[in-house]
């Protein structure tokens, strides 16, 4: 399973936009590499990224090879109240990495 | 005497043609030119009028490596239900796929605005399209300034 790390402020005042920060350790091979013996990496990404909260989506990113190795996002979520931010990623494949923290409302 | 030509298609200069049109077409990805940027934005969004503003896109003028190059996008929306960005595409105009990435926004967003890297094979322009919620379109353009493409690899490391 990739490494993920996530950035979730501790505690946000109602209403407030909390700067979300995300990101997985994946290669995102766009598949125009070659390998030591000359052949090409096949391409090999992570397709799909979404943050939901408080029964919500986000931020929704469909990716493609152009985004760099370890693709990151950082985006803002409007605070209502306490609960889980989740965040879910799909590779080509379809593997599903998830994270997630907890964001207390005051 | 007629001199019969060799049955054997192998021929030494068949062969050196071969390899070399193999190795160009491995070792060089076809980058878009305008044509195919122009295909891939109207796949996407149709022939619909796209006026400029409303986007803000900051990325460095000058780029040393196009492996990773920071994106900021920030869109002037209220983002409220009525009126909200609806997603956001990325696209470079000389990349091998001019599409980079889509991104929508949920209910849960706070502004219209994010960050994320980028893969660049060349000094280029990189274009942002927002569609809204009542259906216009946006659009931005940032020139680029890369060194090192994303694409190139290099024979030596440093």
């Amino acid at each position: 399973m990739p490494n993920t790390r996530i950035r979730v402020p501790k505690t946000a005042l109602k209403g407030d936009a909390v700067e979300i920060r995300a990101i997985i350790q994946h290669p995102m091979e766009n598949g125009f590499r070659l390998n030591s013996q000359g052949t090409p990496i096949p391409v090999e990404i992570i397709s799909e990224f979404v943050c939901t909260y408080d029964g919500g989506e986000v931020f929704r990113v469909t990716l493609e090879p152009g985004l760099s190795a370890n693709p990151y996002f950082s985006f803002y979520l409007k605070a209502t109240t306490s609960g889980p931010v989740d965040f879910w990623w799909k590779d080509q494949d379809g593997t599903i990495t998830e994270a997630s923290a907890h964001l207390e409302v005051v | 005497m007629k001199r019969s030509e060799p049955a054997n298609l192998l021929t030494r200069r068949s062969v050196l043609a071969g390899l070399g049109a193999g190795f160009m077409l491995v070792s060089m990805p076809v980058r878009a030119d305008d044509a195919s940027v122009a295909e891939a934005i109207e796949a996407a969004f149709g022939d619909a009028p796209r006026t400029d503003g409303r986007i803000a896109m900051t990325l460095p003028p000058l780029a040393e490596s196009g492996n990773t190059v920071p994106l900021t996008v920030s869109i002037e929306s209220p983002m409220t239900e009525a009126d909200s960005v609806k997603r956001v595409m990325i696209f470079a105009n000389r990349n091998p796929r001019p599409l980079i990435a889509t991104m929508a926004f949920g209910p849960k967003a706070a502004k219209a605005e994010f960050s994320t890297n980028i893969r660049l094979s060349g000094t280029q322009d990189v274009i942002a399209i927002a569609e809204m919620t009542d259906g216009t379109i946006y659009q931005a353009q940032v020139r680029v300034m890369v060194t090192v493409g994303a694409c190139d690899t290099l024979k030596i490391r440093f």
